[in-house]
């Protein structure tokens, strides 16, 4: 992957930006060892890497602000970082940007419940906003599966999913206002407890768009009350196309349930051998849950298997109990740990119409089979956020390319099939290069725009979301005297 | 007038515009500052490109009417979720509402308090810019993080951004049926109160109006939707009545077709339809929304939303703003005469540092400033 080559410049003058950091932060918040910013050398997407410049960790939104200010007056590139579990290197750091994460800033700042929603830090974990609020029944809604350790601030800024997002809606759907500190330094409060905008939509452009419009600080978040209970139902297809429609006749029934997972046979070979959560064999897996009280969840289920019998299930088993239930969801939810043991792997995101899915999967199969790389699916089906996993081997010379070609194959057929290249991880430096597949060059000058009118001089994530030959012209710019 | 009949040609219309154009969907909704210039029409892009209902999408061209899309998703036991208003009752316009329109006003209604507004149901759109340059943004999926979500900034701009050709929308299914539930005579407060008791509790409450005036009955009347298979409805109701005893008396309107016609008036704001007088919109905290009304003296209120959303009947010229002040939220003015419109900012004014992101976009997007020029201003 491709990342520009670092500005001497600013390499050079390392020292005086350190020294400037330090008179606004304290000094322990301010990491420029080599040893140390090394901790801060990549994301989750761990076959890149580089340290940064330097890493700071502000407490307060005055603080990035102050950190925004020097780093604008001196021309230096910011990555904000959140808790670095992007898929996509959403948050790597190139050797003259400076590291902005907001991991000290974890405090729940506000709490109603008569309101419904939640003001936080943005450092705060997904699973502690729902923490916050869990003792009076309420949780907040958007789940990716990384919600023990990823922050609201990764969360807003990859525009976030998970697997109740079917019934519930993604990040944009939950986030009604946040603080922000712009490059130059300025505060902004775009949103609040209120909803909608009063002018243009500037929170909705803000969510998603990857740490390149400003360091958001403060969240207020939208909570709801937790549902009377919530059952899965697991069934099991001798073909991947009867799944599809299967899940396409259950959408149409009128029953929303608020997850449908697929997982197709190398998937719930994986699982099965890891968790033993005693799947059957079989070519395709849906688990379906459903929410509500006992007797709601009776009806919708009922309505829900009659439609999967009409497909001649090899297996349909509804969980009687918690336990069952628990059973029922452990292979899924254990799915990237199995895949993990048996091989590196790497975990693409595409989402396709859904019913384009038995043509994609078939496709995908013969893929695989061309560029001799097993290839596993788990996904979203109700949403067609399709997660294809590549299995290879890190360590063979080779592999790693020979499995980002397959990946961007795969992401181009998703884009033919009607769809995107990424449905929740983000585009980072991952996808970058693939942004020409899916949109013309009008298109990203429309996105570059917004960026201009945001971050003028480009140091926000520069590097990341488009192809380095789009932004070229606007990154590298003739650098005015100050 | 100019009725381009394909996206080509309306980019061409836009790129070879001599002045300011004003673009017009079905004309229903002129909400705004007044604007000058030649009218660009949109119907002439009717029509709807790709409806899968299994996958709970449809692609529809800007010009299409609202009526269209509603009867071919209503064929399929589907529908819009975010129940957008028609506006034609309260602002006394005719002709056909489109969903280019619904889109670029961001156009939601009761259920917006749960499912969500128009903006989160767009998947994608494709516009014209203010240099007649074709974009496409979003798609036609769910799930799509690629790039920037210029559908959002679209969404609710009015036309000010981009003249809009096509929009891709989720919808979800037709609920099998409904039921409201009424509590009388409630004071503002208790009545947010009630709401506030509603909407937190784990019974999916799909609408939450309160009026304080006679609309439907001569006395202040708090209302809650339910919506669902019919077995799941009745013990909701159930449960709700005793989350709710303590406000007082309750009644229950259950048959399907009466409950959804009041939902209709409540969508519509029909009580402020023969009313004399300049309407408000108000989006604020609901619980902050009895005192703010309380400022508003002359004035008619009916709360939706939980009481986030306040439509305020007020006297001609009347500013509500000043009832805002220590409040976080917004108010547009959506009806007023033409000489009031050009007095009064419609839309909420921004603070300095928002303002000149807005009007940076603006000068992005329309740098000739021919889109309805002033329209949000
Ligand atoms: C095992 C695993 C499972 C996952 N499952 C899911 C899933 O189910 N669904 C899903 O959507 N994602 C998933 N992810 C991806 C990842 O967790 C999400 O993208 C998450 O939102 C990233 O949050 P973070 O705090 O770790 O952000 P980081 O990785 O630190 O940063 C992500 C992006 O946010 C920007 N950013 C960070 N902080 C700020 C800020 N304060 N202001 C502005 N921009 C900022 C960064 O610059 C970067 O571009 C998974 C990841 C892993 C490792």
């Amino acid at each position: 992957m491709e990342m520009p080559v670092p500005d001497t410049t600013i390499l050079s003058k390392k020292a005086r930006i350190v020294e400037r950091l330090l008179q606004v932060l304290p000094k322990t918040a301010v990491i420029h060892d080599e040893a140390e910013t090394k901790a801060y050398e990549c994301d989750a997407l761990t076959a890149y890497k580089c340290p940064p410049l330097a890493a700071v960790l502000p407490s307060t939104t005055e603080e990035v602000a102050a950190v925004l200010k020097i780093c604008h007056q001196e021309n230096v590139p910011v990555v904000p970082r959140g808790a670095g579990t992007s898929l996509a290197g959403g948050a790597l750091p190139t050797a003259d940007s400076v590291i902005l994460g907001t991991a000290r800033m974890n405090q729940v700042l506000e709490t109603d419940y008569d309101n419904r929603f939640i003001r936080v830090q943005t450092g705060r974990t997904n699973l502690s906003v729902t923490g916050a609020v869990e003792e009076e029944d309420f949780f907040y809604a958007p789940d990716p599966s990384s919600q023990l350790a990823c922050a609201i601030a990764g969360n807003i800024a990859m525009n976030s999913g998970g697997a109740h997002c079917l019934k519930y809606g993604v990040t944009t759907n939950n986030l009604l206002g946040v603080k922000m500190v712009m490059i130059d330094g300025t505060i902004v409060d775009i949103g609040g407890a209120h909803l909608d905008a009063g002018g243009l939509d500037l929170l909705g452009v803000i969510c998603g768009s990857e740490g390149q419009l400003g360091v958001v600080t403060e969240a207020t978040l939208r909570i709801l009350r937790k549902p009377e209970g919530a059952r899965p139902v697991l069934m099991g297809f001798n073909d991947n196309e009867v799944a599809g429609a299967c899940v396409a006749d259950i959408i149409k029934a009128g029953v929303l349930p608020v997850a449908i997972e697929f997982m197709d046979r190398p998937c719930i070979e994986a699982c099965e051998a890891f968790a033993r959560a005693g799947y059957p064999m079989c070519e395709a897996l849906l688990i379906v849950e459903v929410e509500g009280s006992d007797a709601e969840i009776d009806e919708q289920l009922s309505v829900i298997m009659d439609i999967a019998r009409k497909h001649n299930p090899v297996e349909l088993r509804e969980a009687k109990d918690a336990d069952e239930a628990g059973r029922i969801w452990l292979g899924r939810k254990s799915a990237f740990g199995a895949m993990g043991q048996i091989n590196d792997y790497m975990c693409l995101d595409g989402t396709i119409p859904v019913s384009s899915l038995p043509y994609v999967l078939k496709r995908i199969g013969e893929m695989s089979k061309d560029y001799g790389l097993d290839v596993a699916n788990v996904f979203h089906a109700g949403d067609g956020n399709m997660h294809p996993l590549i299995l290879f081997n890190a360590n063979e010379p080779g592999q790693l390319e020979l499995c980002e070609k397959l990946g961007a194959d795969i992401l181009r057929l998703c884009v033919e099939a009607g769809g995107c290249l990424t449905g929740e991880h983000g585009v980072g430096i991952e996808k970058r290069d693939l942004m020409f597949d899916q949109f013309s060059g009008d298109d990203l000058e429309a996105q570059m725009a917004v960026k201009d009118v945001f971050d003028p001089k480009w140091l926000l994530n520069p590097a990341k979301v488009f192809p380095l030959s789009a932004s070229q012209s606007r990154r590298v710019q003739p650098v005015a005297a100050e | 007038m100019i009725s381009p009949a394909t996206e080509t040609e309306l980019a061409e219309a836009v790129a070879s515009a001599k002045g300011p154009l004003r673009i017009m969907g079905g004309g229903t909704r002129p909400i705004g500052k007044p604007v000058a210039g030649q009218v660009l029409s949109t119907r002439g892009l009717s029509g709807i490109e790709l409806y899968e209902p299994g996958a709970l999408t449809i692609v529809v061209k800007a010009g299409t009417p609202v009526a269209e899309v509603e009867s071919a998703l209503a064929a399929e036991n589907q529908r819009l979720p975010f129940e957008p208003m028609d506006h034609r009752g309260l602002l006394g316009t005719e002709g056909d509402p489109t969903i280019g329109g619904v889109a670029a006003a961001n156009v939601s209604g009761p259920r917006r308090i749960q499912a969500g507004a128009c903006r989160d149901y767009m998947l994608g759109v494709r516009f014209v810019d203010g240099t007649g340059t074709v974009v496409k943004n979003g798609g036609r999926v769910m799930k799509n993080v690629t790039g920037y979500d210029l559908v959002k900034l679209m969404a609710g701009s009015y036309g000010t951004l981009g003249v809009l050709s096509e929009v891709s929308l989720k919808v979800l299914p037709q609920t099998d049926t409904q039921a409201t539930l009424m509590i009388h005579n409630l004071s503002d407060s208790h009545a947010v109160q009630a709401m506030s008791a509603a909407l937190g509790s784990p019974y999916e409450v799909t609408a939450a109006a309160h009026t304080p005036f006679s609309m439907m009955g001569d006395r202040a009347m708090t209302m809650l939707r339910l919506e669902g298979f019919e077995q799941s409805v009745k013990y909701r109701t159930d449960q709700l009545k005793d989350v709710l005893a303590s406000f007082g008396d309750i009644t229950v309107e259950d048959d399907p077709d009466k409950s959804a016609a009041i939902w209709k008036a409540s969508r519509d704001v029909m009580g402020f339809k023969q009313a004399e007088g300049d309407v408000w919109r108000i989006s604020v905290k609901p619980t902050d929304a009895p005192d703010i009304a309380a400022k508003l003296t002359d004035t008619k209120i009916f709360y939706d939303w939980g009481g986030g959303l306040i439509w305020a009947l007020v006297t001609q010229g009347t500013d509500v703003r000043a009832a805002l002040n220590e409040f976080d939220g917004h108010a547009t003015l959506i009806r007023a005469s033409e000489e009031t419109r050009h007095q009064m900012a419609v839309f909420h004014p921004e603070p300095a540092p928002v303002a000149m992101i807005s009007k940076g976009l603006r000068d992005r997007f329309d740098p000739n400033n021919i889109l309805n020029t002033g329209l949000m201003a």
